[in-house]
């Protein structure tokens, strides 16, 4: 049971992250939704490498009486998460530089007011 | 020669990245250095992915590893499964990458003459560039996360791109719109991936399509990469970001936008027939059906919106929803049809159709900007009688308003005959209301036809002249593409869009090549 | 107040020393411990946000250009794709430093050693490159958005 906390709680960010983009009105409270998304994920991914009573996966490292790879965490979640979090990092600079941008234009940052493409 | 064929599936990433980060420092030297340079990379580029289509139609798949000390060493070693980033090139593979790239330097062109008097242009230059290597990533790799990788670069480029504009504050709101379903859509492929990996530990495509089985996981992770995949390919509902995107970014930057929405596309047709392939005849005919009600959707959604519009851009917009639809509903029925062999036929409809439609509303929209360029005008109510300034311009869209509609001899009735016979077998109500979604295509386009360019001379127009010889250059060598492919339709699907359904169809030709038949 | 206090310029400028080498550091190592290009970067990058906090926009962008920052992540880019095309003689991205006798070419003993960093052929200078892009890109970024949102005014670029 305790090996699924991790996968709970990626459960939880997401539908947090969700909550805030779906219904709150401030620009940068939407943002903030979508990062909270994105460590959900993240989170998500460095989970799924876990293996019980494993180390570190540094090859070069590792004590003497340990056989390789028995018991090694796995690394290919790892890379695959930072990727992700360098994704994450080029995407919320993005989203920032726009919201100034936007803030500039309607001197707002209520997402009701900028609403001037309807239909 | 041989030799760069060997390396053509890296060098088709790396040469335009190469000159994306080279494109700064040119610019400092003279502004028509780097136009040239931009258009001698792209038109190398495509050159070289003409030569890999030629060798693909004649030896079959391609698969390149790297960072291997051969380029097609899959399993090093006495390993059993492959490692390495792999990139497996088949028909319908070098069918985008020659659609991406045409559509890049057509855009280039265009661009080079429609931006005379602002700055930032080498940042536009750069995105244009990495938009361009973003595509063809997604369309040549053969590993789902690498796939991940190249969908977010080919989002983040183009939402920055459409955004290029940013005294206008619709543009701003279309690009953040963008940019938020686009990284939520593509979180989710993130999971998908996660929950694939996790199940059968591997992340390459052709050794995930060997080992699934259809447990509930992957039946969720279909789910959630098909959600993601169409949202960002513009599928009813969840087309939102599409008309405000295209009808308010630079038309140069439009047209690539389309293409990286077909790119996704792609993604969809990938995900359906080839990952989850080995039940192509056995469970994925709810798959089907699900594609074709949605397609039918964004038809009946693009076509009707596309009535009340004020805007020139945004019915064009509407109109490229609509046109997505008829490549849905190609492939759902031929998912829906199973083994049937108006499948076939249905699935050589809409792949066909994939590049007619980006060649038709390629060229309306960068007729819209002309008009934009000249008239400094958007409002349709505000503009008229443009015939007899801009000659060359009515033309142009004269041709890609029948394309648009399904007019003999032009390309757009060649591939919707195809998948309006198809459809008619599954369900004649399908084939019914794509047929009367085509006339009424037909009658918007010619009522916008007559009010713009026709009838009398409207005061405030009295100089427009027109649009420089770039832009007609531009949208001449699309309109060219057009009429080829109208009046040979034989010929270019016997080389180009037979070899593309045949490598979807079959799954286990993909499978086998990098796993070595075992 | 609009100034920081004296005790934080002080205290900034004294720890943005130590946040660099320890950054480079991190960069540096790449191949043997966690880390990397861009971690490394991202804890230089940090370092000059703090010299961003601590001095003000107006202060640092008297000193660093932004034509400058875009220049290095140009720089940073093209040696990260130029060491990739090194290789393109066997596959692209081959690693054909390592096992020769240049600057990193060491092949490594096997089994539990203490690390030795001439070792990893053309990886640590890839961790180089994307070291150097990721400080200027997200310095750059920093101090882009420090600008842009001054109370009075800011550049309308």
């Amino acid at each position: 049971m305790i090996y699924n906390i991790p996968y709970i709680a990626v459960i939880i960010l997401i539908v947090v992250g969700l909550y805030a983009v779906v219904f709150k009105r401030n620009i940068i409270k939407m943002v903030m939704g979508i990062t909270i998304i994105e460590s959900g994920v993240n989170l998500f991914l460095v989970t799924l490498g876990y293996r019980a009573g494993g180390v570190a996966p540094i090859f070069t490292n590792l004590p003497e009486e340990r056989q390789i790879p028995g018991q090694l965490v796995l690394p290919i979640p790892q890379a695959l998460t930072l990727t992700s979090i360098v994704i994450g990092v080029a995407v919320l600079a993005l989203m920032l530089a726009l919201t100034i941008q936007i803030y500039r234009q309607y001197k707002t940052l209520d997402v009701t007011k900028i609403r001037r493409l309807k239909e | 020669m041989n030799s760069i064929i060997t390396h053509s599936p890296a060098l088709l990433i790396a040469i335009p990245l190469f000159a994306a980060f080279i494109t700064p420092l040119l610019s400092r030297i003279h502004r028509r250095a780097r136009d040239g340079f931009v258009l001698i990379v792209l038109a190398a580029t495509e050159l070289l992915a003409l030569l890999l289509a030629q060798d693909i139609y004649a030896n079959g798949i391609r698969k390149y590893v790297f960072g291997a000390t051969l380029p097609s060493l899959t399993h090093p070693g006495t390993m059993s499964i492959p490692v390495r980033i792999i990139f497996e090139i088949d028909g319908l593979s070098i069918f985008m990458v020659l659609i991406s790239l045409t559509i890049a330097f057509v855009a280039t062109v265009y661009s080079s003459s429609f931006f005379k008097k602002e700055d930032g242009l080498d940042r536009y230059y750069t995105l244009l560039l990495l938009v361009t290597v973003g595509m063809v990533g997604m369309e040549l790799t053969g590993d789902l996360f690498n796939f991940f990788v190249f969908l977010e670069i080919t989002s983040i480029a183009s939402c920055a791109l459409i955004a290029f504009w940013v005294d206008r504050g619709e543009s701003l709101e279309a690009a953040f719109k963008y940019i938020v379903i686009s990284s939520i859509g593509a979180l989710f492929v993130l999971m998908a991936i996660g929950f694939l990996y996790g199940q059968y530990d591997a992340l390459n495509i052709a050794a995930l399509a060997n080992s699934i089985q259809f447990t509930f996981i992957d039946k969720v992770a279909l789910v959630l990469l098909l959600a993601a995949l169409t949202m960002k390919a513009g599928i009813a509902p969840m087309h939102m970001w599409l008309p405000d995107a295209y009808g308010e970014a630079p038309p140069s930057v439009t047209i690539a936008v389309v293409a990286a929405t077909q790119a996704s596309l792609y993604g969809v047709l990938r995900v359906c027939f080839t990952l989850y392939g080995k039940g192509l005849r056995l469970n994925m005919a709810a798959v089907g059906w699900t594609l074709v009600g949605l397609g039918l959707l964004t038809i009946f959604i693009g076509v009707t919106m596309a009535l009340v519009q004020r805007s020139l851009t945004r019915t064009i917009a509407f109109a490229a929803v609509g046109e997505i639809g008829y490549m849905v509903i190609g492939a759902g029925t031929a998912l829906a049809a199973g083994a049937q062999n108006f499948a076939t036929v249905a699935l050589k409809g809409g792949v066909f159709h994939i590049f007619n439609d980006v060649l038709d509303i390629g060229l309306l929209f960068l007729v819209a900007g002309a008009i934009i360029y000249a008239t400094k005008e958007r409002d349709l109510n505000n503009l008229g009688g443009l015939a007899k300034r801009m000659k060359y311009t009515t033309v142009f869209f004269l041709i890609g308003l029948l394309a648009v509609a399904g007019m003999p001899p032009l390309n757009g009735f060649a591939s919707k005959i195809l998948i309006y016979e198809s459809t008619y077998q599954l369900n004649p109500i399908i084939s019914i209301i794509a047929i009367l979604s085509s006339i009424l295509l037909l009658a918007i386009f010619v009522k916008i036809f007559y009010s713009l360019f026709l009838g009398p001379e409207l005061p405030h127009l009295r100089d427009v002249k027109e649009v420089p010889k770039g832009m007609l250059v531009a949208m001449a060598i699309l309109a060219t593409l057009i009429i080829i492919f109208g009046l040979f339709p034989g010929y270019v699907l016997q080389t180009i869009v037979d070899p593309a359904v045949a490598a979807l169809s079959n799954p286990t030709n993909y499978i086998n090549a990098i796993l070595g038949g075992a | 107040m609009d100034e920081t206090s004296k005790i934080i310029k002080t205290v900034s400028s004294v720890m943005f020393p130590f946040v660099t080498i320890y950054g480079l550091y991190v960069i540096l190592h790449g191949h043997l411990t966690p880390g990397g290009g861009f971690q490394g970067g991202a804890i230089v990058a940090s370092g000059c946000a703090l010299l961003v906090v601590a001095f003000g926009s107006d202060a640092i962008a008297k000193r660093v250009k932004e034509s400058q920052l875009s220049l290095l992540e140009s720089i940073g880019a093209l040696g990260f794709i130029s060491l990739a095309f090194v290789g393109i003689a066997t596959t692209f991205f081959y690693n054909s430093l390592a096992g020769t006798k240049f600057l990193f070419g060491r092949i490594p003993p096997y089994g539990s050693n203490p690390g030795y960093l001439s070792s990893g052929g053309l990886l640590p200078l890839m961790n180089l490159a994307v070291g150097t892009k990721v400080i200027a890109g997200l310095f750059a970024i920093v101090l882009i958005l420090a600008i842009a949102t001054r109370k009075k005014g800011g550049r309308s670029k």
